[in-house]
């Protein structure tokens, strides 16, 4: 910012109930760094009327209530944090990101789909497995179901699209593919992202005081385990 | 009392009954989607009746509904939807309070308006709260009774009344009236409105809509007039609110209704006023849908308006 640039987001009404804060629409870890900044500012000032404050990829909802929220003041209160802490923010809460590991196991009954993302790509399904390990993965938002994450960016080179016909039953723990994201269903569901393995790790679990491992701005390592391993930690987590 | 805890046994469920309260706000950024009531009006209605406070757990009644069998003497009232109701063999009617006596029945029978009613015990239904609330969230399996609609069988306990209860019989002078066959709705332009070709969202205001069969409390999808979205735009996901018109591929439209995701990529046209939304919430599939196009101070009015009517005290 530094004020060398034009403004380049901006705070509108999403209907009577919600505020959005919007950056270019790309998928660029700046720009949702200040996403997440700003999010967690806001929901630090605990804002009367204000119901949840939503990062996503490149904007912050605010959601209030439209009877006692003042539209107006957490209008101001979204401008303030996105043009004097935004940059600033972002660049510490960088610094301060975790770094989580997560062990998978790759392949077979557990990742079904990595032999057609390894013909997708044209390599053998252990240069899939190095190439997936290979990165580590910012966590740009969380949604489609507790806990969900989106991450990115998978090299191009294994980038494969979702499936065509999404699977009925995809089992909590199942790491996918779809496309430049990659991400972990925490519970079963149904699902069309490509599984290529599938972690011991429960990312999202009620019985924990903090149900939710990850967070957006989180940075992700997926750490390749055999199959004893997989059973060693899921009856350790157990 | 009789001993135990009080509470009711649901002799026949209905064809989908949840507990509800005012929703699972504070968790969408972890992907948790906000549920609660559909109509929230009705909902603070019938817990206003027994004296609860607004966010007490209501159980929400849907299209057909249940058989309730009290083992402890309490209070009850029902608001939303209009159902014949029969205490054992009396006929008693919504919008009052009832005290209920041990080994009494409430038989919820034909409908005659509206799509759901809420149902209020003085103390609400003690279900565990999850992530601060008792609202049922079927997709994920969340909150209410074991994350799921009500089974024949289910007990449920009614917590200890704090509130004033009102005068046994009070009926209100509640004005809202509740729809019959589909009602007309109005929208404040989406966030994407400006990418869609005016036609179209002329199209969106003078087209009558049709509820689909599939439709819930997800989404209401809607069969009548299909919008054109903008060509070739892929949006990034982001939150969206209650009340969301999104514009599918296939031209489809869906109303994003209280158990939404908590985020989506689809192009937004429209959002239904928050004053609007009871009264959406009160729509059955095959009910018809029309949307009108309103401003902010008019969406402010109107929600200022409804409050006001929900304030009328009750006799």
């Amino acid at each position: 910012m530094a004020g060398t640039t034009q403004r380049e987001w901006e705070v509108s009404r999403d209907g009577d109930s919600a505020l959005v804060l919007t950056y270019p629409a790309r998928l660029d870890p700046d720009i949702n760094a200040r996403c997440v900044a700003v999010a967690e500012a806001l929901r630090a000032r605990s804002l009367s009327g204000v119901r949840d404050v939503v990062e996503a990829f490149a904007t912050v909802t605010v959601h209030f209530d439209p009877l006692s929220g003042d539209s107006d003041g957490i209008a101001a209160v979204l401008r303030e944090l996105a043009a004097e802490t935004g940059a600033a923010v972002a660049r510490e809460a960088e610094r301060a990101g975790r770094e989580i590991g997560l062990p998978v196991r790759y392949g077979g009954a557990r990742g079904p789909d990595l032999a057609d993302v390894a013909r997708f790509a044209g390599c053998s399904e252990a240069e899939v497995i190095e190439r997936h390990c290979g990165a580590a993965y910012r966590v740009y938002m969380l949604g489609f179901q507790p806990g969900f994450a989106y991450m990115g960016a998978v090299d191009p080179l294994i980038a494969a699209p979702r499936r065509a016909v999404p699977r009925v039953h995809v089992p909590a723990g199942s790491v996918g593919i779809a496309a430049r994201q990659t991400g972990v269903y925490p519970v079963a569901s149904p699902g069309g992202w490509q599984l290529i393995g599938q972690t011991p790790v429960r990312i999202f679990d009620m019985a924990r005081s903090d149900p939710f491992l990850l967070a957006a701005g989180d940075l992700v390592r997926f750490e390749p385990i055999d199959e004893a391993s997989y059973d060693r930690l899921e009856t350790g987590l157990r | 009392m009789t001993g135990g805890r009080r509470g009711l046994v649901v002799e026949d469920a209905g064809l989908l009954t949840t507990v509800q309260d005012t929703g699972r706000w504070g968790y969408q950024h972890y992907g948790v989607s906000v549920s609660g009531a559909m109509d929230l009006t009705a909902h603070r209605r019938a817990n206003r009746l027994v004296g609860n406070s607004p966010d007490v757990a209501t159980l929400e009644i849907t299209l057909v509904g249940p058989v309730l069998r009290f083992e402890t003497s309490m209070r009850i009232g029902v608001a939303g939807a209009w159902f014949g109701l029969l205490l054992d063999d009396r006929a008693v009617s919504t919008e009052t309070v009832l005290r209920v006596e041990p080994g009494q029945t409430l038989a919820f029978g034909r409908r005659t308006a509206g799509a759901r009613a809420y149902f209020a015990a003085a103390g609400g239904f003690a279900v565990p709260p999850v992530l601060g609330s008792r609202s049922t969230h079927l997709r994920s399996g969340m909150g209410g009774m074991e994350g799921r609609a009500l089974r024949a069988g289910d007990r449920l306990v009614v917590g200890l009344s704090r509130g004033v209860p009102r005068r046994e019989s009070a009926a209100t002078k509640w004005k809202r009236c509740t729809p019959l066959g589909g009602a007309r709705v109005r929208v404040l332009p989406g966030p994407h409105a400006g990418l869609f070709d005016p036609a179209v969202l002329r199209r969106l205001e003078t087209a009558r809509y049709t509820i689909r069969p599939e439709s819930d409390r997800m989404g209401y999808r809607l069969d009548g007039a299909p919008i054109v979205g903008p060509e070739g735009l892929s949006l990034l996901s982001q939150g969206f609110p209650i009340g969301a018109v999104q514009v599918v591929p296939s031209g489809d439209v869906i109303v994003a209704m209280a158990d939404r995701q908590t985020a989506g990529g689809y192009p937004r046209v429209a959002t239904v006023i928050a004053a609007d939304i009871p009264l959406l919430g009160q729509l059955a599939p095959c009910d018809w849908v029309e949307f009108e196009r309103c401003g902010h101070r008019a969406a402010r009015e109107a929600l200022l308006e409804s409050e006001s009517d929900y304030d009328r005290e009750i006799t």
